[in-house]
């Protein structure tokens, strides 16, 4: 028998995270008839609480023109992100019926207001806003989010008719540390021989993670890395960038791969809730405590979350630093207040740290990227020819 | 009635009234001293803090003696003099987004113009602090940290949680919650010692929240007054005068004297059968903000209509709750402010999404013929929802709303002749229903 390779396992993968109907959900709706589905909203929710009460957590990142706008233009002011539409689309169409209740997580105003706008259509679903802490540094940050994660297992364990033992989200944990630690080993693979994986295959390994049961995430994980071990491509002579401003709303893949054209993406924050903790979950003592302070004290940063212990200027520099990245693409999604604001931030930092940088605005819904591979292009070749 | 052309001015013969114009003038003396406050304080090198509207901690800061800048009013007050998109551009033009908060690119403006702003000299902020209750203080303060490296405190209240939320006083939520911010509290006071030289002094504090509590009692009762037909003031166009004085004497004696003030000439005018707006035809109530680089034309295409805004959400979510009576326990002063501000922002703030309930009692209590959302480019944090809020309470409720988009303060999204169509249109409706009421 031939071994699987790589092309193999993403043309697979990349089939169900384009489908905005959630196939890999459906079925395992099929397979535990009366299974409640919790979704959530970027960037980051511990989805441990949800998998512990054996309800299955489902991530909404967003569609490009698979799934056309047709009725939440009328909901939403004019000036929102597309990320925000496309959610709100996915449930009035008809596309995502699956859910029994959807977590916003307070990154934003347009978020916020969100979890009102679905609360007030969509009366079967329970629409909660978990309150993440935005003073990450304070001392009673940790305690408080403890609580919070409380309340939120409550509202899970009421939809789900069920209750939830420490031991039950400690064996959560397990599954997710282990999908952490083969999302780090997937990351590692790109930064150090990112000739091995392109940008859009760890891409769509990566996002996978939001629309399957995570066994089963896994195990696709496990299997792409034995395939990736199989390979032996040439490093080409391309510049090695690190890509920010994917930590919300999603570049179209095509857009990703108009990008690796040029150049290699060593590190990126594309779909950073899912490997926001960067360290395994302490498996001992109150797991909610466990996850509380991973997510405040072992985590990585964002434009949506202030933290004065990690000022994010400073951590895209020794990301860069990290994935030996000689230049950096500073994008934002188009009318994302937080992502816009951070891009100046970024971009001045650099500029005075004299690495050189693109900077650019994306929308998930964009289908041509022309004027982009010409800029990303002339980037790209000004820049071997001042590294050569 | 047919379409009134622009702004049509009647002329209106009123009875003499001996306060006319007393709210007025006290307004402008108080921007005046706050300004020159600011002033001096820069000049004599004592520290100010930039703080927000929503959650502004003058009850912490006044008793370090802290003057104290709201960016959003300093923003505001360069588009009602005209010059907001000569600072907006000078902030895009240094890289920032049109897309973003205009409040945010007038303040950048001003700040990279050295500080010259058209009412004084915007002080550069020793200390930041920003509640959560729009994201985009957080962002805004990130900026004043980079350009003047000081430390921004990011003041944490969490808010309204979701379908069926309700805040419990006994619940383990609201006591999670309480606990937190009642820690924060300690954090800011700690760290406003640092940033003054000053140690707390906890009876000037007392001092302080019981301003605050009879400014809130004043501000409640005046809003009632407006209950009143026809309408005395304007939430829209004197409104705004108020919010200016709440915020920036929040806990002195001077801001509870002003209200004093508004109460005794609003009082008189309803006494002489006085309304705001002559002839007040229809009344009205604001979601959203106004438009202030555009601020009289804006208000006269209301006014045209003798149309007149009996309240507005503005007067409540960016009076920090006042309006939603806060009552400090003195006895108490920690753990009571940990409450008050959990409660009010739970309420007030979640007011702004989740609104259609406290927006049903205004329309009941204010006697409101219809609201207006006003949907702002620069600022999500109100406007993102509204669309689908007015179609909400029209469908459940058979309130009418109208929905329109312009700016705060960047005049270049305001599109008169566009909003006109729209508001006639909805005036006229709203005379369609007066007369099939009638009928019934
Ligand atoms: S893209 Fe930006 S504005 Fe839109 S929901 Fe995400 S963080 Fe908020
Ligand atoms: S987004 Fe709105 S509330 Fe926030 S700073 Fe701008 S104008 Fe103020």
């Amino acid at each position: 028998m031939t071994a699987e390779t790589v092309e193999s396992i993403v043309d697979e993968t990349r089939t169900i995270i384009e489908d905005p109907s959630y196939p890999m959900a459906r079925r395992w709706l099929e397979e535990h008839p009366g299974g409640k589905v919790l979704g959530h909203f970027q960037v980051y929710f511990p989805e441990e609480l949800a998998h512990a009460a054996g309800v299955l957590p489902l991530k909404v990142a967003g569609f490009d023109t698979a799934l056309p706008i047709r009725k939440a233009d009328a909901h939403l002011a004019a000036f929102v992100c597309s990320i925000a539409r496309s959610a709100l689309e996915l449930v009035m169409s008809g596309t995502f019926d699956l859910l029994d209740m959807f977590v916003f997580p307070p990154i934003c105003d347009v978020a916020r207001h969100s979890c009102a706008v679905w609360a007030r259509n969509f009366e079967d679903v329970d629409c909660q806003i978990i309150y993440l802490p935005h003073n990450a540094a304070s001392p009673a940050a940790v305690p408080y989010l403890t609580g919070e994660y409380r309340r939120i297992l409550r509202e899970i364990e009421e939809v789900a008719s069920t209750r939830v033992s420490d031991e039950a989200l400690r064996r959560s944990i397990d599954v997710f540390n282990e999908n952490r630690r083969l999302l780090r080993e997937l990351y590692r693979i790109k930064r150090d021989t990112p000739w091995n994986l392109s940008a859009v295959e760890a891409y769509i390994l990566t996002r996978a993670a939001g629309v399957m049961p995570r066994e089963q995430h896994n195990d696709i994980l496990r299997r792409a890395l034995a395939a990736i071990e199989r390979r032996d491509a040439k490093p080409q002579d391309r510049i090695k960038v690190v890509f920010s401003g994917g930590f919300c709303e999603q570049p179209p893949l095509d857009l990703i791969s108009v990008l690796q054209d040029a150049c290699y993406i060593v590190d990126d924050d594309f779909m950073v809730g899912l490997r926001w903790i960067l360290e395994d979950v302490a498996a001992d003592g109150d797991p909610l405590e466990a996850l509380a302070d991973a997510y405040l004290n072992h985590s990585d940063y964002s434009p949506v979350q202030h933290d004065p212990r990690k000022p994010k200027e400073d951590m895209l520099l020794h990301k860069i630093e990290a994935a030996g990245a000689e230049a950096a693409i500073i994008a934002a999604a188009k009318m994302c207040e937080p992502g816009l604001e951070e891009q100046v931030g970024y971009s001045q930092r650099l500029y005075d740290v004299g690495i050189p940088h693109l900077v650019m605005e994306f929308e998930e819904k964009s289908n041509t990227f022309e004027q982009t591979r010409m800029e990303v292009e002339t980037f790209a070749e000004s820049l071997l020819f001042e590294f050569a | 009635m047919t379409s009134p052309t622009k702004h049509e001015r009647r002329i209106v013969i009123r009875p003499p009234l001996s306060l006319a114009g007393t709210t007025r003038d006290e307004n402008r003396t108080l921007i005046r001293d706050w300004w020159a406050d600011l002033d001096a304080a820069e000049n004599e090198g004592r520290p100010v803090a930039n703080v927000f509207v929503m959650g502004s901690m003058a009850e912490i800061l006044r008793t370090f003696d802290m003057p104290i800048s709201f960016p959003e009013m300093t923003s505001l007050q360069t588009a009602v003099r005209g010059r907001s998109l000569e600072y907006i551009t000078t902030a895009e033009d240094a890289g920032y987004s049109p897309d973003i908060c205009g409040y945010v690119k007038a303040d950048v403006g001003v700040h990279l113009q050295g500080g010259d702003h058209p009412m004084g000299h915007l002080p550069k902020p020793s200390l930041v602090v920003a509640t959560n209750l729009c994201n985009t203080y957080i962002k805004w303060g990130e900026i004043w940290e980079r350009m003047y490296e000081c430390p921004v405190f990011v003041f944490d209240i969490p808010g309204w949680r979701g379908s069926g939320f309700e805040t419990k006083k006994g619940s383990g939520t609201f006591r999670d919650d309480v606990r937190y911010v009642e820690a924060q509290i300690h954090e800011l006071i700690a760290l406003a010692e640092e940033v003054t030289g000053r140690r707390f002094d906890i009876d000037e504090f007392r001092e302080t929240l019981g301003h605050v509590n009879e400014l809130s009692r004043l501000f409640q009762e005046v809003l009632e007054l407006n209950q009143h037909r026809p309408a005395p003031f304007n939430a829209l166009t004197e409104g705004i005068n108020l919010m200016g004085i709440v915020n920036a004497y929040r806990g002195s004696p001077k801001g509870t004297h002003f209200l004093e003030t508004a109460k005794a000439e609003f009082e008189e005018r309803i006494a002489n059968g006085v309304g705001a707006v002559p002839d007040e035809r229809f009344r009205l109530l604001l979601v959203g903000t106004a438009c202030y680089s555009n601020f009289r034309d804006f208000a006269g295409l209301f006014e045209d209509w003798q149309g007149v805004f009996a309240h507005s959400d503005y007067m409540s979510f960016a009076g920090g709750a006042l309006d939603r009576g806060i009552v400090y326990d003195l006895d108490r002063p920690f753990e009571s402010m940990a409450e008050q501000m959990v409660l009010s922002t739970q309420e007030a703030m979640g007011g702004m999404f989740w609104g259609q309930d406290w927006l049903t009692e205004v329309v009941r209590d204010w006697d409101v013929d219809g609201i207006v959302f006003h949907g702002v480019k620069s600022c999500r944090t109100v406007s993102t929802g509204l669309p689908d809020e007015r179609e909400w309470l029209l469908r459940h409720r058979d309130i009418p709303g109208l929905f329109i988009q312009s700016d705060l303060v960047d005049p270049r999204l305001w599109s008169e002749a566009q909003l006109k169509n729209r508001i006639d249109a909805f005036f006229e409706s709203l005379e369609s229903r007066r007369a099939a009421g009638a009928r019934r």
